[in-house]
Order: C-alpha cells, then sequence, then structure tokens
C-alpha cells in the first residue's frame, strides 16, 4: 500500500530522518514506536507531503508522492488525524466533520450520518464548537473528520497521548475494528507502546531518526532489551 | 436636539464606510496575520478606474460595477505576486511590503491621471432629506450607503457561514497546516479572502469618493479610520468591523460637531490608543476561544 524508501528527512542542519524504509502492507495496521525526539513526527510530516524529504521517497500504490502539495496526497486517498488532534477550536463539531470530505465531489450527507453512528457522543454535540469537547471525544472528533475522507490509508499521530488509559483503549478498538469491518489501513505513530502494539499488527521502532528494529508485536514485546532501552514499559 | 440626531445620522453614514474599510482589513487579518498598509492605495486605485469609466460617459452604475470587479482581480493579483511571498515570514517583512505597494500604487496611479483631484459623482443626492422647515444632515445617498453596505456585511456572514467556501476559508484562517492535511487548498483560499477583501475596500472607495475627491492620497484617513475601526472590533470578526465602523463614524462625527473639524483624526488616534491600553485584543476578539 504505502512504500517509504530510503528518506532523509532534516530542518536545516538538524537531521530527523537518517534513511528510514519500510512498507505498510493493506488492510493492516503498522505501528511506528518511539521516545520523544525519536523521529516519529517529522515521518509523518514527510509522509502528509508537510515536509520535503532531502532523499528518498514515498509511493503509495505505486504513485510516487514525495513532492506532492499535502492537498494532492490527501485527494489520493490518505487522510492524517494530525498531532494534538487538531480539531479546530472554532468551529463547530459538524463544521469540523464536514470539512473533512469537502473535497468530495461525492461527498454526501450519509457520511455524516455514518460518523453520527460510530460516534454516538459526536452527534448530541453537532452544534456545539469543537473546544467544548473533552480530550476523547476530541479524538473521535479527529478520527472522524478523517475518515470523511472516506481515505484507503489513515495514519495517526499519537492518538492516546493525553487521554486517559481507558479511552485510548477505546480508540485503538475502534482502529481494529474499521481494519477488520472496513479493511482499513493504518499506520499509527506512537509513543505509547504498549498500547499500539495491542492493536498493531506490525511494530516498527525508530530511535534518533534510524529504524532499530521491525517485527511482529508479539517478538518486539518479547525482547526485554528493546523493550527498555526504546519502548518503555 | 436637531443637532445631536444630525450629527448621529451623519456618523452612522460615515461609519458605514469606515466599516467596509475595516471588513476589508480584517478578512485580510484574518486569512493571512498581515495588516494590509497598501489597501488605501488599492481603493484609491479602483476608484480611480471607476472615475476614468464614467468620466468617458458611461453610466455611474457601469462604473460602480467596474470598481468592485476590478478590485476583485486587484485583490486576487496581488496576493498572488507581491504577498505570496511574504506569507508566513516575520511580521515585518509583510509591513514593509504593503508600505511599498502602497507607494507604489500611489505613484502609479500619479503618472496616469495626475495629481489633480477629479470629482466623483454620487450616486443619489447628496442633498439633505427635509424634515419640517430643518435639512437632516442625512441624503439619500447617505441612506444608499449604509444600506449597500449592510447588505454586503450580511452576504459576506452568510458566505462565511452558510457556505462550503466558507468553511474553507474559516479552516484555512485558523488552522492553515490542519485545513491542508483535510484537503482544503489553503494558497487558493488566501487569495479568495485578499479579492473579497479588495471588492469590500473599493466600495468604500466609491462612496467616499463624492465627499473627499479621487486623488492619490485622498484615501489615506479613510484607512487610518478604518483601521482604528478594525482594531476596536477586534481585527478578527466582520461583525466587528460593522459595530467597530459604527462606532468611530459616530465618535468623529460628535468630535467635528461639537468640538471641532480639524480634530478628527487626533480624535482617531486617541480612541486608538484608549482602546490598545484599555482592551488591545478588540470589542470582539476571539482568543479566548484560541487558548485551549
Amino acid at each position: 500500500m504505502l512504500r517509504v524508501e530510503n528518506i532523509e528527512t532534516a530542518y536545516g542542519p538538524v537531521r530527523a530522518l537518517a534513511g528510514v524504509s519500510f512498507e505498510v502492507d493493506q488492510g493492516k495496521i503498522t505501528a511506528v514506536l518511539g521516545a520523544n525526539g525519536a523521529g516519529k513526527t517529522s515521518l509523518l510530516r514527510t509522509l502528509s507531503g508537510l515536509v520535503r524529504p532531502r532523499s528518498g521517497r514515498v509511493v503509495l500504490e505505486d504513485q510516487v508522492i514525495s513532492g506532492m502539495p499535502v492537498e494532492r496526497i490527501v485527494r489520493l486517498g490518505m487522510a492524517q488525524v494530525p498531532e494534538g488532534r487538531g480539531v479546530i477550536a472554532e468551529l463547530s463539531v459538524e463544521e469540523n466533520l464536514r470539512l473533512g470530505g469537502l473535497w468530495r465531489k461525492d461527498g454526501s450527507r450519509e457520511d455524516l450520518d455514518r460518523m453520527y453512528e460510530l460516534f454516538p457522543p459526536l452527534a448530541e454535540r453537532r452544534g456545539k464548537p469543537a473546544n467544548t469537547l473533552s480530550g476523547g471525544e476530541r479524538q473521535m472528533l479527529a478520527v472522524g473528520r478523517a475518515l470523511m475522507a472516506r481515505p484507503r490509508l489513515l495514519l495517526l499521530d499519537e492518538p492516546s497521548l493525553g487521554l486517559a488509559p481507558r479511552v485510548a483503549a477505546q480508540i485503538m478498538a475502534l482502529l481494529r475494528r474499521l481494519r477488520d469491518e472496513t479493511g482499513l489501513t493504518v499506520l499509527l505513530v506512537e509513543q505509547n507502546a504498549k498500547s499500539a502494539l495491542s492493536v498493531a499488527d506490525h511494530g516498527i521502532v525508530l530511535n534518533l531518526g534510524r529504524i532499530v528494529a521491525q517485527d511482529a508485536p508479539d517478538r518486539l514485546a518479547a525482547d526485554e532489551k528493546l523493550r527498555h532501552a526504546y519502548l518503555g514499559f | 436636539m436637531s443637532r445631536f440626531i444630525d450629527l448621529t445620522l451623519n456618523g452612522i453614514a460615515n461609519g458605514a464606510i469606515y466599516a467596509a474599510v475595516a471588513l476589508s482589513l480584517v478578512l485580510i487579518w484574518r486569512a493571512t496575520r498581515i495588516l494590509n498598509f497598501a489597501q488605501a492605495g488599492m481603493l484609491m486605485f479602483t476608484t480611480f478606474i471607476a472615475w476614468a469609466v464614467i468620466d468617458s460617459g458611461a453610466s455611474y452604475w457601469v462604473g460602480f460595477a467596474v470598481a468592485l470587479v476590478s478590485g476583485l482581480a486587484l485583490g486576487a493579483i496581488v496576493e498572488r505576486i507581491v504577498i505570496r511571498p511574504v506569507e508566513g515570514a516575520p511580521p515585518l517583512n509583510a509591513v514593509v511590503v504593503t508600505l511599498g505597494l502602497l507607494i507604489l500604487i500611489e505613484a502609479i496611479a500619479g503618472m496616469i491621471w495626475g495629481g489633480n483631484p477629479k470629482s466623483f459623482p454620487p450616486a443619489f443626492s447628496i442633498k439633505g432629506y427635509h424634515v419640517g422647515n430643518h435639512t437632516l444632515l442625512f441624503s439619500p445617498f447617505d441612506l444608499f450607503t449604509v444600506l449597500v453596505v449592510l447588505g454586503m456585511m450580511v452576504l459576506v456572514a452568510v458566505l462565511f457561514t452558510r457556505t462550503s467556501l466558507g468553511l474553507r476559508m474559516r479552516a484555512a484562517a485558523f488552522e492553515p497546516e490542519v485545513a491542508r492535511l483535510l484537503g482544503v487548498r489553503v494558497a487558493q483560499m488566501f487569495t479568495v479572502g485578499w479579492a473579497l477583501a479588495a471588492v469590500a475596500a473599493s466600495l468604500a472607495g466609491v462612496l467616499i469618493a463624492p465627499a473627499v475627491f479621487v486623488a492619490p492620497n485622498n484615501f489615506d484617513a479613510v484607512l487610518v479610520f478604518g483601521f482604528t475601526a478594525a482594531v476596536l472590533g477586534g481585527l478578527e470578526s466582520p461583525q466587528g468591523a460593522l459595530v467597530g465602523g459604527m462606532i468611530i463614524g459616530l465618535a468623529l462625527s460628535y468630535v467635528a460637531g461639537y468640538i471641532s473639524g480639524q480634530l478628527v483624526t487626533l480624535g482617531a488616534l486617541a480612541i486608538l490608543v484608549a482602546v490598545l491600553m484599555i482592551r488591545p485584543e478588540g470589542l470582539f476578539a476571539m482568543h479566548q476561544a484560541r487558548r485551549v
């Protein structure tokens, strides 16, 4: 589905990614793990087109997307839930949701109703400004908004950050459900390795801009040295 | 008492024009966080174009329409060519660029049309309405001015709150990066914002032109008053622009009527300083909402 080939991303002289390569399989949840500063957010910003890699390529279903403008990449079926949940505080819940599917010519009322079905708390607050939502509800809104684009690949940046463990678990369960029911492909970037590995099909561990391990989740979790050094549990 | 009513009516008519200028500054500030000092030059230029059209024998309304359409085009062109390179750069860059643009536009207008003020016709009579044997300081043209500005304000409000273009524009203004990740063509939204702003300013230009005459520097004062109104209203909301415009219009009308016409500009400055000292975020700021 998505192939990342040896990308290197830098902000001025600071190198954030030093040659990262991996693949995201169709219909699977891939988790990218690592501590603060490991390069997780830089990786997502590079994939979504907000930052251009200095070298290397990103290929989405046989189409090279590195170097394309963000808005075009979105239209190719890759949606992103930005870090810090990124709901637009001044807009209402419904406006936030509609925004996600606005570029689609065939966007419809049904998409909106589907999201309210998926996230009942949002339906109750559809007219309210997004800044009146709780942290968990905001995360739901951010996910729902990305789903409005009917993506084939969904990127999530630290969805469990700042959420109560129970709420974070709900979000992870939702991702699993979306994968099982709709065949959605997910790339999940998380600092909370335990929670991410609980739903992932494949795990990638990033440290200082390099991949230090990639394997099945249970094998990563079983590696004590790796767990202590990079995963923090 | 009749003096007070006269000054109030006059203040409302002028306030409508300041509100239109304030709206033009607000639309740009919201979209790109730039204060467009060139707005005075841009609205002068489109008013000059309208003057040239009317002077060549076309009807007033053709000139009126030409002013708005040329504003739309000028706003978009300026954003694309001059402003795009300084978007996202330190604020001072944009200040220097818009000030430079102001000087450039005024110089070009001077080269084309000369420095002699040209008289610009009003749409309707500028003779005040009669009530008994008193002539009000409010004419059919003043009424037209108030109505057309209110109409534009309503249109802008509808555009922002009821259309998907408006939703995209608001998203681009509040959170450009998030908006891009949702597929909004943010750069395009900025161009639309500038174009709309220039239309609002062009409208103000043709409305004030009969009073100030058309010459390269004659609209600078209107920008100062419009700027004060925009700051008073909080720089972010169209409603703020309307209320700010009205307050400035009324205040300056009372200053001119009760104290001295020469103190009008000073009065505007006093209001600006007072606002910045007492409530720097303006009357209608949305900062509370943004601090989350």
